[in-house]
Parts: C-alpha cells; sequence; structure tokens
C-alpha cells in the first residue's frame, strides 16, 4: 500500500525547522529517520499536511565523547552508530546493547536513537539505558533551549514533553565514573527483531570496598512509559551489592511494575519475568563495574 | 502534491526524476527506473526484499521517501556485479550453494551481505547470522543462505 499524500519540507537549520514546526502545528511532523513516522502513516492511511526533514540540519548526526562532559548523541544519530561506538560500548554498555538489540540491520542503519525517545513508546529499547545512565534531553526551540531530565520526558504511551515548534536536539550522559558498570536485558517470544515484551537496563558504581556509591534500575514495557525504580537505587547505594540485595532489588521491580496484557505477554508473566531480567542486568552490571 | 525534480544516483548512474513527495524509494526504482531487482514485500520494514545499499549502508527502501535519497549512493542489485557481465562472488556464491529458490528474498539477502561483508570481510557463522535477522525467506533457504555467505568471508580469510 503506497503512503498517503504530504508535502515535505527539507529546513537547512534548527531554528528554521522549529519555525516550520510552529506555523504548521498539528499539521506537521518532523521526521528523523521515518522509520516509525512512515511506517505509522502506511498502516493508518493517515499522513500529517506536512513532513519536516532533519536531513539537511547541519551537525545533528555527531556522537561526541569526552571524559569531563560526557556523551552527547545528535538528533539524527542513528542506532547503528551509538551501537558500533567505541566510547559508547566501552563506558555506556548498557546503552550500546539496547541500541544493537533494536530491530534489524536496516532499521538500525535508518533509524536514531532521538527518534525511539520521541515515539515514547513504553518498549522503546534505548530508554531504559538512558534512564539508567541519568541521560538528560536538550529541547530546542527558536527562543530559546531547555534540559530536561528525560524521566520527565516521557509522558505516556506515544506522548512526550515536546511543545510545538520544540524539537529535540541532543541527548546528553553525563561522564562515567570510576568501577561503574552497566548492561541491558530484554525478552521478547521471537528473537531480537521483534519488540521487547520486557526490558530492564541497571547501572552501579562501586567505591573501592565494594560498597554501591550509586544505582539506577530502569525498565521498559511494564508500564505507560519508561520507568526509573528509584526505590530500587535507595536500597542499593551504600551497601555491598550482595546475592539478597539483588534479590530484594528485583523484588521492587516487581512491584513498581504496572504492566498491561498485549499480543507481546500477559500482564502476570511481564510481573514475573521483570524481576528475573532485573536480577540478570545488576549481576551484570556489577561484573561489569568489578571488571574496570 | 505537486512533484518534485531530484537526481537519483543508481548504481553509478544519474537519473533525473520527477517525484511526488510520499513516493518511496522502491516505488520509484522499480515503477519509474524500471529497477525491478529490488522486491517488495512486507512494506513494514520487516522482511528485507526491499533492501538497498545507501551511501553503503543497508536500508529498507519501502521505508526510505525519494526524496532523502536524491543526491546519495544508492546500490541495487542490478549494480553489484561489476561491469553487469561477471556475477559478483556473493552472487556466484548463492547459485553454487543452492541458496536461491524461490528467488524473491535473494536481491535483499545479498545486499544485506554485501552490506555485513564490506564492514567485516571475515564474519562468523553467528554474525552471519545476526547480520541477516532482518531478511526473511519464506522458502526457508536459511541454511544455504548462510553457507554461501560464510563460503565467501572463507575466501576472504585465505
Amino acid at each position: 500500500m503506497a503512503l498517503p499524500r504530504f508535502e515535505y519540507l527539507s529546513p537547512g537549520t534548527l531554528d528554521e525547522a522549529c519555525a516550520l514546526l510552529a506555523e504548521h502545528g498539528a499539521d506537521a511532523r518532523p521526521m528523523a529517520g521515518g522509520t516509525d513516522l512512515l511506517l505509522r502513516m502506511g498502516r493508518t492511511g493517515r499522513a500529517p499536511s506536512f513532513v519536516v526533514g532533519l536531513r539537511r540540519v547541519p551537525g545533528l548526526a555527531d556522537v561526541r565523547f569526552d571524559r569531563e562532559h560526557g556523551l552527547s548523541i545528535g538528533a539524527l544519530a542513528s542506532l547503528a552508530t551509538v551501537a558500533a561506538h567505541p566510547d559508547v560500548i566501552r563506558h555506556y554498555p548498557a546503552l550500546a546493547q539496547a541500541a544493537a538489540a533494536t530491530a534489524t540491520v536496516q532499521i538500525r542503519n535508518m533509524g536514531t536513537v532521538a527518534g525511539n525517545l520521541c515515539n515514547a513508546s513504553p518498549s522503546a529499547d534505548t530508554a531504559p539505558p538512558l534512564l539508567a545512565h541519568g541521560a538528560e534531553v536538550l529541547l530546542h526551540r527558536r527562543e530559546g533551549e531547555r534540559r530536561l531530565s528525560l524521566s520527565r520526558f516521557f509522558r505516556g504511551p506515544g506522548r512526550n514533553a515536546l511543545e510545538p515548534g520544540e524539537l529535540l536536539r541532543e541527548i546528553h550522559l553525563p561522564p562515567p565514573g570510576e568501577r561503574t558498570g552497566s548492561d541491558y536485558q530484554r525478552i521478547s517470544q521471537r528473537s531480537q527483531v521483534d519488540i521487547a515484551a520486557a526490558s530492564v537496563a541497571a547501572r552501579v558504581a562501586l567505591d573501592e570496598e565494594g560498597i554501591c556509591r550509586s544505582a539506577r534500575l530502569a525498565l521498559g514495557a511494564v508500564a505507560p512509559t519508561p520507568l526509573l525504580v528509584d526505590e530500587a537505587a535507595a536500597l542499593l547505594e551504600g551497601r555491598p551489592i550482595t546475592d539478597e540485595q539483588v534479590a530484594a532489588a528485583a523484588a521492587l521491580a516487581v512491584r513498581a511494575a504496572r504492566p498491561i496484557s498485549d499480543v507481546r505477554a500477559s500482564a502476570a508473566w511481564r510481573k514475573k519475568v521483570i524481576g528475573v531480567l532485573a536480577a540478570r542486568a545488576l549481576r551484570a552490571a556489577v561484573e561489569k563495574a568489578l571488571a574496570q | 502534491m505537486p512533484k518534485v525534480a531530484i537526481t537519483l544516483r543508481v548504481n553509478g548512474d544519474l537519473h533525473e526524476v520527477m517525484v511526488a513527495p510520499h513516493r518511496t524509494l522502491d516505488e520509484v526504482l522499480r515503477d519509474e527506473l524500471g529497477l525491478i531487482g529490488t522486491k517488495v514485500g512486507c512494506r513494514t520494514g520487516d522482511c528485507g526484499a526491499c533492501t538497498v545499499l545507501l551511501d553503503g549502508k543497508a536500508v529498507s527502501s519501502c521505508l526510505t521517501l525519494a526524496v532523502e535519497a536524491a543526491g546519495r549512493e544508492i546500490l541495487t542489485i542490478e549494480g553489484l556485479a561489476p561491469g553487469g557481465e561477471e556475477l559478483h562472488p556473493l552472487q556466484r556464491a548463492f547459485v553454487e550453494h543452492g541458496a536461491v529458490q524461490c528467488g524473491y528474498c535473494t536481491p535483499g539477502m545479498i545486499l544485506a551481505a554485501r552490506h555485513l561483508l564490506d564492514k567485516n570481510p571475515t564474519p562468523t557463522h553467528e554474525e552471519i547470522r545476526r547480520a541477516l535477522s532482518g531478511n526473511l525467506c519464506r522458502c526457508t533457504g536459511y541454511a544455504k543462505i548462510v553457507d554461501a555467505i560464510a563460503a565467501v568471508a572463507e575466501k576472504n580469510r585465505s
């Protein structure tokens, strides 16, 4: 089935793109990789009047890292680029794992991490590791820019905090600490090509004695939005991460999950499996932290 | 919507075409340029039949707007064999290993394999299988397809 008709606009700067989005409001949608937007148009037979392609805006595909400032992922950086980036693999391994686990080679070459967030699917693979790593999003509009912690960006299934005329310009992650490890675990009925039925990202930072300095546990596909389990962080911090601590944190993940039943899994199964995934992710994150 | 004039560089040849903005690259390759080697399967980016290389990277042409492919390097199955006479090593290996059954998935499979070998000339079986996870074969001839690509990788190794 062919796509419904629309007009394609191709601004050369970020401000121009924001101006077009502000001018056309709900009649316009921005497009990065297009894998979600065009797919939905084909499926629903409905298109916005205007598609604002971001491809010509310079610098948006950059991924930059340095130890002082951390990691910056531009709005057009593809999932494949992020998955293969040596600094992401080394310092933010859960994110590299999640980007590599999203969809297929072809989709990863086209789709972007920023688009994955803006689409605001509760099962977005890159959301839990970005939450666990304390990501912020830089939202750009002609009048200026605001920074939002990623946990405040998701507002519900398919809903995000972007205002009309605003674009997610960059995702920013703080610098990696010493003895820090992170891990991503996902499960789906079929292979990795399938959308995750449940997923967990864990990040832990240890001190020299093996005491947990900070911890983050984030869940995907078990609530209306990707979710940080703050109670698990509070439980883990300030003590060594023992098997008992892992089990207790996993139990808190189960309690925080508010899943639904859908085509991919039942709510009861999701509740059960999220604890298993949380324990696996935490143990793997600790191992990576110790290996540093 | 008014059509726009774009230049597509396909297999090294320049084509001036008038396209409506909602037309996808697979449609323009097949309907405007007559390059019907690119197949259309699911139209949802799942099956890989429409795979082409865009600036050297495997993409689903069914989810690529033709206007966004303008000015970039597009490689389709028709452009794979150098000079168009002799088969590309991947094509020869597919024939020799019986990796072609109905043939519908073959162009996408071969271009996905080409993308893999460009990045990694000597992939393992596991890496080959992962690289093909976005390409479906309804004849279920996966084993021979993996064998064919592994044979090319083996030659690269020596």
